[in-house]
């Protein structure tokens, strides 16, 4: 339909992509609007009545999404620098998959592509659970589609990317160099958004409880399945974007506490204290308020680290106001605030505990111990975020909070998660048998103290790492024996295999299995981070050809320059030969990036990556005249381990998702409180 | 007092004395880790307020300033209000290489800290990314945009 429009388009030179993407998106808001009124008043009468009209607007909103994305993807391909979009971001010089990807590479584009995102969240969520309470889900797609309706008065109004351009120019820019530098680019930003927009979910749901003043398990598997699904993304999205910072940016780091990280930071870290807190209540009939208290923000920390990251607040408050979307976006924020808080106020004391704390040595307390804890980080972070901004504008004075701030929160607030990861799960629910937990806690403590005492004997300095180091040891012992437990007890008792002992196991408390597997990849990134911040060694030098460098055992002899040519920049590369403590020879090649619409050239690192340590080079500066090179150095320890923490967060939250045949699956860990078969189940298809 | 009330009330105790601690940790910490953005002449208005503080002075080069030690590890420039003769400036000596846009005029803003001799030291520098990435205006030629490369290119095909 849209592909004839835009044919003819092309034969008549009009501004036919414009004007359907536009009209798409305008249909798209008429739908959103059109759902959400039915949905919720119908919701909140208490009739079934709404309930074909609000899928209909499901699937009527998503349609409109996809079709607009669709038609910016054609005018970004076909360069139809008509489109204002299209015009800020597309060039002729550039690759067709940075054309594409391009589609996210600046303001208005991205918050396009986040109403895509937005309209395949609510049709997966719609279809998956649409035998689902009818009650329930109208309240559920009306408030999802209230979001929708936001976003898609932006993409019309503050944000629109569908312009037209006069007269038309032949040729654009292209997206940002910085964004062109690397495949990880191509992926980080739909992860993050898929992270962040898969919040909208649970708010969804969460909100319907609480405008029914029930929460029933029946409507907390899909609460809880969502913010798993919404979690993963998160999870990697945040991981690629620090690799990608690293990798590209070439400042020798990962992770800066910059706002924009900080941004994403925050709702990963209450959606976590969310997926703890909800067994809690899902065994023991306590923190329901909080639970959903948890869900509320971390839906509410995603729409304001939008904010944050998209308004441009950041540069200053003065330029804040040259943003336009600024100021809708802080309306609906000050609006969600009121509705959140509202919400757990009038209907809260509807939601009442059924059970209490039985002892502080229990499962259930170590889960209340570690949410305050990630509370506690998150309100630490958001205060070191917010803080610049409070003071620019109360009292007229511009300063930044230094890193050595979030430091100092953060690294206890890790240890004690890291401690927690470890007592967590030997704890029973209830009342523990103080013998049985001595007799658990021996070996992983012994393990630990032993890990410690290793480090310390192999030279390594330091309390923080150490108490790392000694606790990720203690975690890693405890962790495995979950694992493994029931699995041997299978071998033996049952005479499977491994491998069908392994499956079974993990099939019958899939959950649990997951949970400790996510665990384990938690636990590689706690201590690639404690190794490669405590122990980073770094260097900087200028070079004459010939001349070596040394850091931490390697040598760098540099050796010249190159320079070379590729389709959409051009570079200059210093060679470097470099030997490793080792004695192997390698060649890395940091260098600088000229591309054809900008004046600043990017660099790119070198890097030499090793499991147990990155030799990182960055290229900063060279003169022909004088024959030298500068060159920052560093040597990371064990800072891969981050990245490559992803498979065992995927796999883990795999086996948390996975479709059960049946209903209710009775094992020694957990009763059978899950899903139901029509709610649960199916849940990670609306994520695939 | 029921149980249930008096173990809500230790509870509700407890997490207030937490979060008063909490918020004062977290707000004496800020504290002693806030960096100022200050221009040479705001730094020099400030008195002796500014010694004790972590800096992020933004200016421009001025202008025939920078200066390098004979082994090329030590660099010494001024930071300056504007390009403009006699604007406020301040003497910087950075330990850190500098990028290959780092040139005289040129937006910065070094991290450090100012001290009763007048020289600031700085740790951190960064170059501005003067001109932001953008579409060429009405009869610029995309090709001036790009001296530095040519610049670079050139040399480097002379090697």
């Amino acid at each position: 339909m849209a592909g004839d429009a835009l044919r003819r388009h092309h034969r008549r030179g009009g501004d036919v992509n414009g004007t359907v993407g536009y009209g798409l998106v305008l249909g798209g808001l008429a739908f959103a609007t059109f759902g959400a009124l039915v949905g919720l008043v119908s919701g909140l009468r208490r009739s079934d009545a709404g309930m074909p009209w609000v899928m209909r607007a499901v699937w009527g909103f998503a349609a409109c999404m996809v079709g607009s994305n669709a038609v910016m993807v054609h005018a970004l391909v076909t360069h139809d620098f008509s489109v204002r979009y299209v015009a800020q971001v597309g060039s002729r010089s550039t690759p067709l998959v940075y054309t594409v990807v391009s589609l996210w590479s600046a303001l208005e584009g991205s918050i396009l592509f986040w109403g895509l995102i937005m309209g395949c969240y609510i049709a997966a969520f719609a279809f998956i659970h649409r035998r689902e309470h009818a009650r329930y889900m109208q309240l559920a797609l009306g408030t999802m589609l209230a979001v929708g309706v936001f976003f898609a008065f932006l993409i019309a109004g503050p944000a629109n990317p569908w312009g037209a351009v006069s007269p038309v120019p032949m040729d654009g820019p292209g997206p940002n160099p910085l964004l062109q530098n690397h495949v990880l680019m191509i992926i980080h930003p739909p992860m993050l958004y898929l992270g962040y927009v898969g919040m909208t979910v649970p708010f969804g749901v969460a909100v319907a409880g609480l405008l029914r003043g029930e929460i029933g398990e029946a409507w907390m598997a899909p609460l809880r399945r969502w913010t798993l699904v919404a979690w993963l993304f998160l999870s990697i999205g945040i991981i690629l974007g620090a690799w990608w910072a690293y990798a590209v940016l070439g400042w020798g780091g990962y992770w800066a506490w910059d706002p924009v990280e900080n941004a994403s930071f925050l709702p990963w870290l209450t959606a976590t204290a969310f997926m703890h807190s909800t067994m809690v209540q899902e065994r023991k009939r306590m923190l329901k308020l909080w639970t959903l208290s948890l869900a509320l923000a971390s839906f509410v920390l995603t729409i304001l680290g939008t904010f944050m990251t998209r308004s441009g607040i950041f540069n200053s408050v003065h330029s804040f106001t040259q943003s336009d979307i600024g100021p809708t976006f802080l309306v609906f924020l000050g609006f969600l605030l009121v509705l959140c808080v509202g919400l757990l106020a009038v209907r809260g004391p509807l939601l009442v505990p059924e059970g209490q704390l039985a002892s502080p040595l229990s499962r259930e307390s170590s889960i209340l111990v570690n949410n305050l804890v990630f509370v506690a980080i998150t309100f630490t972070v958001l205060l070191g975020t917010l803080y610049p901004l409070i003071s620019e504008a109360v009292r007229g004075v511009r300063v930044s909070v230094g890193e050595p701030y979030f430091n100092k929160m953060a690294v206890p607030g890790g240890i004690a998660v890291l401690f927690l990861m470890g007592v967590g799960p030997v704890l029973p629910w209830g009342k523990p048998d103080p013998a049985t937990l001595r007799r658990q806690f021996i070996i992983p403590a012994v393990v630990g103290l032993v890990v410690t005492a290793a480090c310390f004997a192999a030279g390594l300095r330091g309390v923080y790492p150490l108490l790392t180091f000694g606790l990720a040891g203690f975690v890693t012992v405890i962790t495995l024996r979950e694992l493994a437990a029931p699995v041997r007890v299978r071998m033996s008792e049952r005479k499977e295999g491994f491998v069908t002992a392994l499956t079974t196991s993990a099939l019958k408390a899939q959950r649990r299995f997951g949970g400790y597997v996510v665990h384990l990849g938690i636990v590689l990134i706690i201590v690639a981070v404690a190794a490669s911040s405590a122990y980073v060694k770094h260097t900087s030098g200028t070079l004459k050809k010939g001349q070596v460098i040394e850091l931490g055992g390697y040598q760098m002899k540099y050796l010249g320059l190159v320079s070379g040519e590729e389709p959409h920049r051009t570079y200059v590369a210093a060679r470097v030969e470099v030997t490793s403590p080792g004695g192997q020879v390698s060649e890395l090649k940091p260098r600088l990036n000229y591309y054809e619409r900008s004046t600043d050239p990017i660099g790119t690192p070198g890097v030499r990556e090793t499991p147990a340590e990155d030799l990182y080079m960055s290229l900063m500066a060279f003169s022909e005249q004088a024959g030298t090179a500068s060159f920052n150095v560093w040597v990371f320890p064990l800072v891969g381990w981050i990245w490559w923490s992803i498979p065992l967060l995927v796999l883990g939250t795999l086996i948390a998702l996975w479709p059960r045949r049946k209903a209710a699956v009775a094992t020694a860990g957990a009763p059978a409180l899950g899903p139901s078969p029509l709610t649960g189940g199916d849940a990670e298809r609306g994520a695939a | 007092m029921s149980p249930v009330a008096r173990n809500r009330l230790i509870a509700l105790g407890a997490l207030l004395v937490a979060g008063a601690g909490l918020g004062f940790v977290a707000f004496g910490n800020i504290g002693e880790n806030l960096v100022y953005y200050w221009s040479p002449s705001e730094m020099l208005g400030q008195g002796e307020k500014a010694y004790s503080a972590t800096i992020r002075l933004g200016g421009v080069v001025q202008p025939g300033s920078i200066e390098w030690n004979a082994e090329h590890t030590t660099l010494q420039f001024r930071v300056a209000d504007d390009v403009k003769d006699g604007a406020p400036s301040v003497l910087v000596r950075s330990t850190e290489t500098p990028p290959q846009m780092f040139r005289d005029k040129i937006g910065v803003v070094v991290e450090g800290t100012y001290d009763k001799s007048g020289v600031f030291s700085s740790n951190r520098l960064m170059v501005n990314h003067s001109n932001e990435y953008r579409a060429p205006k009405e009869g610029e030629e995309p090709r001036q945009w790009q001296e530095t490369l040519s610049d670079a290119t050139t040399a480097v095909g002379a090697m």
